[in-house]
């Protein structure tokens, strides 16, 4: 291409290593509990401050907003003027927006980690943050839709690629839901008394529940899916020099996605005291649901057509393939949680932990990772350290998710029977503390495969150390597909 | 339509937050009013019940304890009668918690008492052996926060009417009446509540920091714990 734009990627740079640092005490936490499960002992090291309870939102919170939401902001601001053909220095205000973006993220994120590990927190899964930082979040969201649509504004290509859809649904998808789960009247405002930063609820019992659980699966919509598949359009035709299998099928899920979704979040409620015909709907649509999410899976499989040996080639679209398949498998898996008489048996059990890791760490995990692979060399001119430590990192993670959902099921369809068994009388075989001390194995288990993941974790972030302090130099325009790698 | 939308972001924005928006309006917004009505008993939390339910959200017993039973057999034989919408009407948050490591704690007011929860909060595996819940050490010594308890009753009383000082039906045909008094005398109230609970906790240690005027997080927790019916 003739009169490159020069892209600048210093916020891009600053989320990169944001979600690395994240990553790695996000998924120590997450370690530090599974082994906690199998050996209750470690809750007591540091008093209150090490319990599994206080860890728990510690944990989801650092995976979640750290790690995985400074991937999607890093990537976004790697793609986002690459697809739009504009570049952040182009407009000192846009690079201003940018920096003020990762700035209130960073010091939000850092109250955060404080707060939560105290103890304040309004107890919502994966909204826990009191009403400061929430307005927090708020002023950072807001800076970063205003830089999609910013750059938006100023694109030299007039046709938003599909990744831009999917980043503009992500952004207003988790404002509406935010902003509805996070409605809470400060209390001391209106009594005069107590902490300040305490806030209730607006909605109470059922009420609550829904809006949280509509709030809680649509988070992972937007958070997890759909801005992951914004990756995947971008990174895996980019790498492997395919062009996206079709159009048509990408028009087809994104919109089925779109619709269907947000439907589904009442089969987190099945058999609650919500109206039955909610439930019968998160059952029906999480089944449809199957249609758009192996809509974007299929397409990509198929981007790699004519091109497998590709995979056995390059560790970066190992990544990638392995991520949609783990979302084929997870989204196959969720729906069939989803159907009510699956439901009973496998709600409040580990097989519900289970399935979001075998997503989490198979899609979400993997696809940031492969994005970080493919853009550290081209943000910092250099090749990337070393492929055969990403071989082995490759595998060492994909035994850790496997251990980890296999275990889960086990465990999970194990804990199920036995809270229903009963004997020849009708009455309740086993005690509670049964269905407890049985899971030891798989507890165990689970642990090492988290152990492994993190592992593979470190093993990412000391190549890409690596590859930013002494690798060779590389010159950004001679890397147009596949990522140069040291061997 | 597609490919146009594709070039007018502002449109294409406005399509996709229309698209998302509507299944929240259809499924969410009709049950609202519904199933905020109380059933007949259900009463709101005082003082001290709330700062217990403050310090099981602080240290998120939510993560391992669900507070939803569901309607089928085994579950009614192994915790009560199942759930109804109506006993929730006073629980901001809800505390249905999505995962059962530990057993559910809808009722568990029915069938622990305040020694059993000194004792089991302490040190769970001493008391069921085998048990992976953590100690709770250190809710013994932390002091329980009141001001905001009552700060949250006050609020949720002025602002979701919730009915504090006022006849609540009993399912006996009977009717009682949930105080809810300036913060002085509520803070009175609960250190008297207080006491009565750290007596039968049967400890000294407890005793001794109730009868200095404060209440420790425990003591909260097992008042709360045992509303829970
Ligand atoms: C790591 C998960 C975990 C956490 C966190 C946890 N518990 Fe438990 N809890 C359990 C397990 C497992 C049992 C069953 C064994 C036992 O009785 O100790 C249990 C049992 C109980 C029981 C006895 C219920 C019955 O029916 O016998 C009560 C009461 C209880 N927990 C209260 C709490 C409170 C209050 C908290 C928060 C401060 C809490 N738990 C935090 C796992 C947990």
């Amino acid at each position: 291409m003739e009169n490159r734009l020069e892209y600048d990627y210093s916020v891009a740079k600053l989320f990169m290593w944001s979600t690395l640092l994240f990553g790695i005490v996000g998924m120590l936490i997450g370690v530090t509990i599974a082994f906690q499960m199998a050996f209750p002992s470690w809750n007591n090291w540091l008093g209150e401050y090490l319990t599994f309870s206080r860890l728990r939102p510690l944990h989801t919170s650092g995976v979640i907003f750290g790690f995985t939401f400074s991937g999607i902001f890093a990537t976004w601001y790697y793609v986002g003027q690459r697809v739009l053909k504009v570049s952040l220095k182009e407009s000192p205000f846009m690079m201003g927006l940018a920096k003020f973006h990762f700035w209130t993220y960073a010091v939000l994120m850092t109250v955060a980690v404080v707060t939560l590990w105290m103890g304040v927190s309004t107890s919502k899964e994966y909204a826990e943050l009191e009403w400061p930082i929430d307005l927090l979040i708020v002023v950072m969201w807001v800076s970063w839709g205003l830089s999609i649509f910013g750059l938006i504004g100023m694109r030299r290509e007039q046709s938003l690629y599909i990744s831009v859809w999917y980043y503009i649904a992500s952004f207003l998808g988790i404002a509406m839901l935010f902003v509805f789960n996070n409605m809470e009247v400060p209390t001391y405002f209106v009594s005069g008394a107590g902490a300040w930063y305490h806030s209730v609820s607006m909605y109470a019992g059922t009420n609550d529940a829904l809006v949280q659980w509509w709030y809680g699966h649509n988070a992972v919509a937007f958070g997890f899916t759909v801005p992951i598949v914004a990756m995947i359009y971008y990174f895996l035709p980019k790498e492997s020099g395919q062009a996206v299998y079709s159009y048509k099928l990408s028009l087809l899920s994104f919109w089925g996605l779109m619709f269907v979704y947000l439907w589904a979040g009442g089969h987190h409620l099945i058999y609650s005291t919500v109206p039955d015909w909610m439930q019968t709907m998160g059952s029906v649509f999480s089944v449809v649901l199957i249609l758009p999410s192996w809509g974007s899976a299929i397409n990509m499989l198929l981007t790699m057509k004519g091109e497998w040996q590709q995979v056995a080639a390059n560790p970066l679209i190992k990544f990638m393939v392995l991520a949609s398949t783990f979302y084929m498998f997870s989204t196959l898996e969720g729906p069939i949680q989803a159907i009510k008489s699956v439901n009973a048996l496998a709600h409040f059990t580990d097989w519900i932990p289970g399935h979001v890791h075998d997503g989490t760490l198979g899609w979400v995990g993997f696809m940031i990772i492969a994005a970080m692979f493919h853009m550290v060399p081209r943000m910092y001119g250099k090749e990337l350290y070393s492929k055969k430590l990403m071989e082995s990192q490759f595998w060492i993670q994909t035994i850790g998710v496997v251990l980890y959902f296999s275990s889960m099921w086990i465990a999970g369809i194990t804990q199920g029977m036995m809270w229903r068994a009963t004997d020849e009388f009708g009455s309740l075989t086993y005690s509670f503390i049964d269905t407890v001390t049985n899971l030891f194995p798989y507890y165990l288990i689970r642990a090492i495969g988290g152990t492994l993941y993190l592992t593979g974790f470190l093993m990412a972030v000391w190549n890409i150390y690596k590859t930013v302090t002494s690798s060779k130099a590389v010159a950004e325009s001679s890397m147009q597909n596949t990522t140069p790698m040291g061997a | 339509m597609f490919s146009w939308l594709e070039k007018n972001p502002f449109f294409f924005a406005v399509g996709v937050f229309l698209v998302i928006a509507f299944a929240g309006l259809v499924e969410i917004l009709p049950n609202f009013a519904q199933a905020s009505r109380p059933v007949v008993g259900t009463k709101p939390y005082t003082v001290l019940e709330l700062a217990g339910r403050h310090v099981y959200i602080k240290d998120s017993c939510n993560a391992c304890h669900s507070q939803l039973i569901r309607p089928f057999k085994a579950e009614t034989d192994r915790y009560g009668s199942y759930s109804l919408s109506g006993e929730y009407a006073y629980d901001r948050p809800f505390l249905w918690g999505s995962k059962r490591t530990g057993p559910d704690l809808m009722r568990v007011g029915n069938y622990r008492t305040t020694d059993w929860h000194a004792n089991h909060m302490w040190e769970p595996a001493k008391t069921v052996a085998g048990s992976i819940m953590p100690a709770y050490k250190h809710m013994y010594t932390n002091v329980a926060d009141i001001d905001t308890a009552w700060a949250e009753a006050e609020t949720v009383r002025k602002v979701f009417n919730v009915p504090y000082n006022t006849e609540i039906p009993l399912q006996d045909g009977t009717t009682a009446v949930v105080e809810l008094k300036d913060l002085a005398a509520e803070k009175t109230k609960a250190l008297e509540e207080a006491a009565v609970i750290a007596k039968d906790m049967k400890r000294k240690d407890i005793e001794a920091i109730v009868s200095e005027g404060k209440i420790p997080e425990i003591v909260a927790l097992i008042a709360y714990l045992n509303s829970l019916k």
